[in-house]
């Protein structure tokens, strides 16, 4: 469990880390955090010949809001978006899935950036950033690209970043008036990646949605944001109208078997966060068969 | 002369004044273990110290036609490239059978595999380089040419005549097999009321341990000695198992043992890496490391508990249970494990199922199969898991069936605490056990009747709880009978050396082992309180096959009750040795006199008389002004081993408490508690913690603990990503409560407490789980209890 002999730098600003990256091509990896990268090494999955540590880049650090936009530097920590008041004041739904996000040791190393481009499909970043509509800011040799999250996510692993491209940091739309946000996720443990996972945004008036974003993790190759949810918004919710929108959840989902679970298990779970998120940000105790 | 008060005689040599006996204290290895100053076999580093790197095969079963190393010889810092065929040259293969274990076969084994790989993580070759990481790259050099062949991985079908033998000189895969019948199990079915019959199935698993397997071996060509760094339980047995295979003599091998960072019996085997490692230092002439990685450590460390076991239980609806059958089947890899062998665990379960009740009518039959996996042997609690949750979950299953309460059932069955001493059906002799004693303190501490309450009204709001409970009993203790009476070179007994030295301190050699048990404080404890001294001046040297008196270890629970008991001995006689001299300076009789405080003093009133280091001095630098004849003998050694019981067999109770998410699956567990007896307690809180450490490993294996193989034989976790170990966050407050029965074998009365936690606590789990389900009419009898069995139980996926 040692990693093979690799080549290291200390990129000194963003233009230099994007000219190392357009040098080396896919024989370098960006370092971030290292919370996903260095395992993958000493396992010797993966043998980068060149590391482009990006963690002495300032202008990739920190939390600014900007006229209704919050902006989240790549190299944000973890730990750090779990402390943060603006983050919690203007997203709250990212301090509440964070905490989910592994354990403190990795929350205080593990970054956003690093969590996004890599891709994980049981990542509970990858889902918020659906859920809020976040855009993130990709920036290459030839200048910057802005992808809404929904473009972003490819599949296991696989982003809409090139090799050459740094992410530099996402950008998210504060929390609206009536807004309210569900999170759950179920894993065998505290801190493992999730079985299944729900990031939900919602704006609810007088009993009802009037817009509802649900992104639900660990049940495809990426996370996905239901359209069939949107049959929830603006209408009275009845069990029956639950059941359809649950069945055609169903059909959007594409959930793979592997030893946590059966597909038919990420299914099952997945509509039963429906449930639990509709019945919970409604107040409509009625709709969970837990409390019938 | 004035006389001795009376009281002064009933007082045993553990009440007496500022005894430690019972008492917490920290200890001594505290600080040096959380300044970072401890010495893992990591840690070692000696001068000319190459690396060993295994490659091992991909592949559970096949041929190795051939294997080039050119170009890994040519990777820098290469040393050299080992085969299997040249190791042969110095290491001897062996073969882990034991005669009291009728009929078990097993084949030889090699260090490194020589034509024939028979698991995934089988060693084919050893990269030796001047670094790990050096090795790593090299390794990945090394081509290996295989022929795979047929791997044999189901347990349930390796006795099939279509299914190959593994080893054909064997003639078939069945390794072991043992049948017992006692009392007249057939008419007790017939004439049962209810008879219960279901699977059991358990998880195959591994001992995680924090520090994995490691060797430093140093073969000193000039002194023709080995030197064996290794975090290992047994010293002496490792020291004798090296100079047998290597062609030496035991004074040859000297087997150092400091730190270990947890065994859990993991490290109580020979393994074929570390045997390689010791034939690589012979035969490379230079200090060899061996530090397994986490992957290899879930390939090659032991597994266990790979079993499915039929059950059987008959029953009266006035609760009385008539009969227990089982027919046990498990796989146990392609070797049996050497020395101690694959069939004790199987035998174990034979030996224990339904021990706690009064039946007398048992039957039951295992049987041990060979497989391409990695091979199984003892791990923490051996054999108890199963037995327990097998006995326990039929007798729940049984009290289900006639509408019994589960604790009213056992109330009714098991052994009356004034029966002692009694056997069980499986001839096992109980010299006094506490079961309704224990089963009533346990229901005290939980509160039971509120609890069932409390779960009556929590269903009425969907709210599904679960109580489950499960009595055990556990082997400790043991006596030769356990592996010398088999041929094994493991010794049951253990020794002993006390001296006081030139300023009063005291410096005791001990033959059992620390991995963080407390073997260390246990003995410093005992040897302060029987010689009158100060805990922090006595040393405990432990570890070191050259420094300490011969002995078993620390395994199987026997460290505080054998080990002890020799402690106990040594430092009487150093007392009574001390006490001669003593008498003589003061012109005094050893009867008149004690050693309280450090100082021997007047036995009567206490009053100071002479210093213990007063009286080193005297003794080491002015003997010449002791009277004529005296010849003081100020160390001591003694030497113990059971010999009335084969086994100190000790009893408890375990009881859980949780939370069943029908929807989901998931269980979450919210109370735990545990009442058991090991006769007299040592220290309070190294016996808790040991508890509450074992009952962790027994609720890892109830939900969350597997080593998944697929059906070529290939292990598809072995990380701990993947391989999911209990962790903090879903364990439950553990409480601990005592009943104390002591031995009277020995003057000390410790039975042993080391694996009274994992031996019950899967059983109350599930248990537990099948009273939350009850109003589902569910019934799960799989462990690990994954979101998964519960969800396919309920048909909800
Ligand atoms: C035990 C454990 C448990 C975990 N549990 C969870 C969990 O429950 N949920 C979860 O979401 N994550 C979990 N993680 C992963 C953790 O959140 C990581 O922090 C995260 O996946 C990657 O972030 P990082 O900053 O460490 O990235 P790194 O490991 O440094 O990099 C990850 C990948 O992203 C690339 N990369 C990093 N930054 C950039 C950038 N700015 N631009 C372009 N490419 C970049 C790297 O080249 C690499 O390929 C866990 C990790 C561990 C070790």
């Amino acid at each position: 469990m040692k990693a093979s002999a690799f080549a290291y730098a200390r990129a000194t600003s963003i233009g230099n880390a994007l000219e190392l990256l357009a040098a080396h091509g896919d024989k370098a990896k960006v370092l971030s955090g290292g919370q996903s990268l260095m395992p993958a090494m000493n396992l010797r999955l993966i043998s980068p010949e060149l590391i482009v540590d990006i963690g002495e880049i300032g202008e990739l650090r920190g939390i600014a809001l900007k006229g209704g936009v919050l902006s989240i530097g790549a190299l944000t920590r973890h730990a750090d978006l779990l402390k943060s008041p603006e983050i919690a004041a203007h997203s709250p739904l990212l301090t509440t899935a964070v905490a989910h996000v592994a354990h403190p040791a990795i929350r205080n190393r593990g970054t956003i950036g690093g969590s996004l481009a890599h891709a994980d499909p049981a990542s509970e970043l990858p889902a918020c950033m659906l859920a809020l509509g976040a855009i993130i800011i990709a920036r290459g040799q030839a200048g910057e690209r802005r992808i809404p999250a929904k473009d972003f996510f490819r599949g296991i692993y696989e982003t809409a970043l090139s090799a050459d491209e740094l992410l530099v940091a996402v950008e998210l739309p504060v929390t609206r008036k009536n807004a309210s946000h569900f999170f759950d996720e179920f894993a065998r443990r505290q801190g493992d990646y999730a079985i299944a996972g729900l990031a939900a945004d919602a704006v609810v008036k007088d009993g009802a949605f009037t817009d509802l974003h649900l992104a639900f993790f660990a049940v495809g190759d990426r996370p996905v944001l239901s359209n069939a949810a949107c049959r929830l918004i603006n209408v009275v919710i009845t069990p029956a109208l639950m059941a359809d929108v649950s069945a055609a959840l169903d059909e959007e989902l594409n959930p793979h078997d592997d030893q946590q679970a059966t597909a038919s298990m990420r299914r099952h779970l997945a509509k039963v966060l429906l449930v639990r998120c509709v019945s919970t940000l409604l107040g409509r105790t009625d709709l969970d068969a837990r409390a019938a | 002369m004035t006389t001795k008060p009376a009281h002064r005689e009933i007082l045993s040599v553990l009440d007496r004044p500022n005894s430690y006996i019972g008492k917490t204290v920290p200890r001594p290895n505290l600080d040096r273990l959380l300044q970072g100053r401890g010495l893992y076999v990591s840690d070692v580093e000696l001068p000319r110290m190459a690396h060993v790197v295994f490659l091992r095969s991909p592949h559970a079963h096949a041929r190795i036609i051939g294997i080039d190393a050119s170009a890994a010889n040519q990777s820098p810092g290469t040393i050299a490239v080992v085969t299997g065929k040249q190791l042969a040259a110095v290491i001897t293969p062996w073969v882990g059978v034991l005669s009291h274990l009728k009929g078990l076969k097993s084949a030889p084994q090699s260090a490194i595999a020589i034509d024939r790989v028979c698991w995934q993580g089988e060693a084919v070759a050893a990269v030796v380089a001047t670094s790990r990481a050096g090795a790593e790259d090299a390794a990945e050099h090394v081509t290996v040419e295989y022929q795979e062949l047929e791997p044999v991985t189901d347990m349930r079908t390796a006795l099939d005549p279509k299914i190959p033998v593994i080893h054909p000189v064997l003639g078939d895969n069945l390794a072991f097999e043992r049948n017992h019948d006692a009392g007249h199990v057939d008419q007790a079915f017939a004439e049962s009321d209810e008879v219960v019959e279901t699977e059991f199935i358990f998880g195959r698993h591994t001992g995680v341990t924090l520090e994995p397997r490691a060797v430093v071996a140093d073969w000193n060509a000039a002194e023709a000695r080995l030197t064996i760094y290794q975090g290992t339980q047994a010293p002496h047995m490792v020291q004798n198992i090296a100079a047998l295979h290597l062609g030496l003599q035991e004074q040859q091998v000297r087997v150092v043992c400091k730190d270990v960072g947890g065994s859990f019996g993991i490290k109580v085997h020979i393994y074929a890496d570390e045997m390689a490692t010791y034939a690589l230092s012979k035969l490379l002439r230079r200090p060899i490391k061996f530090v397994a990685d986490r992957v290899e450590s879930f390939n090659t460390d032991i597994h266990a508990r790979d079993h499915r076991c039929m059950g059987k239980i008959g029953v009266q609806h006035d609760g009385t249970i008539k009969a227990f059958e089982i027919d046990d089947l498990t796989g146990i890899g392609p070797y049996s494990m050497y020395p101690r062998t694959s069939a004790i665990e199987a035998n174990q379960i034979v030996n224990l199922v339904g021990g706690p009740y009064v039946t007398k009518n048992y039957r039951a039959r295992a049987r041990v199969v060979l497989q391409n996996k990695n091979v199984m042997c003892q791990y923490r609690a051996v054999g108890h898991p199963i037995a327990c949750s097998v006995t326990e979950g039929l007798v729940d299953l049984a009290a289900m069936k006639i509408g019994m309460d589960p604790v009213e059932i056992r109330r009714r069955n098991l052994i009356a605490d004034d029966a002692y001493p009694c056997a069980s059906p499986s001839g096992l002799r109980f010299e006094k056990l506490s079961h309704h004693a224990s089963l009533d303190k346990l229901l005290g501490m939980m509160d039971y009747q509120r609890l069932r309450a409390e779960q009556a009204e929590l269903r009425k709001a969907n709210i599904h709880r679960g109580i489950g409970i499960a009595t055990f009993i556990e082997v400790t203790n043991p006596s030769a009978a356990f592996y010398g009476v088999g041929g094994a070179r493991i010794s049951s007994q253990d020794g002993v050396a006390v001296r006081l030295d030139a300023q009063g301190s005291v410096i005791c050699q001990t033959s059992i082992t620390e991995q963080g048990q407390g073997s260390e404080s246990l003995t410093a404890q005992i040897v302060g309180s029987v010689l009158g001294v100060s805990m922090e001046l006595v040393r405990v040297i432990l570890g070191d096959t050259d420094n300490t008196p011969y002995g078993g270890g620390t395994w199987a629970s026997r460290g505080a009750g054998i080990g002890g008991e020799a402690a106990l001995q040594a430092a009487k006689a150093l007392r009574k040795n001390i006490l001669d001299v003593a008498a003589a300076i003061l012109q005094s009789t050893a009867a008149e006199l004690d050693i309280v405080n450090n100082s021997v003093v007047d036995a009567d009133d206490g009053t100071p008389r002479i210093e213990l280091k007063e009286l080193a001095r005297i003794v080491y630098f002015r003997p010449d002004t002791l009277p004529p004849g005296i010849q003081p003998e100020l160390m001591a050694t003694r030497h113990f081993v059971p010999r009335e019981y084969p086994f100190a067999f000790t009893n408890g109770v375990q009881a859980s408490w949780l939370e069943l998410d029908a929807q989901t699956g998931f269980i979450k567990l919210l109370k735990h508690w545990v009442v058991e007896d090991c006769g007299t307690i040592i220290n309070a809180q190294l016996v808790d913690e040991q508890i509450r450490g074992g009952v962790v490993q027994g609720l890892g294996a109830a939900l969350f603990e597997k080593c998944i193989y697929d059906e070529r034989g290939q292990l598809t976790n072995a990380n701990m990503a993947d391989y999911l170990v209990p962790m903090a966050a879903e364990m439950p407050d553990i409480d601990v409560g005592h009943v104390v029965s002591p031995t009277a074998e020995t003057e000390l009365g410790a039975k042993g407490a080391g694996e009274a936690g994992t031996a019950g606590a899967a059983a109350a789990v599930v248990n537990a789980v099948n009273d939350a389900l009850r109003p589902f009419g569910a019934v799960v009898t799989e462990i690990p209890l994954t979101p998964q069995v519960i969800l396919t139980a309920l048909a909800r996926i």
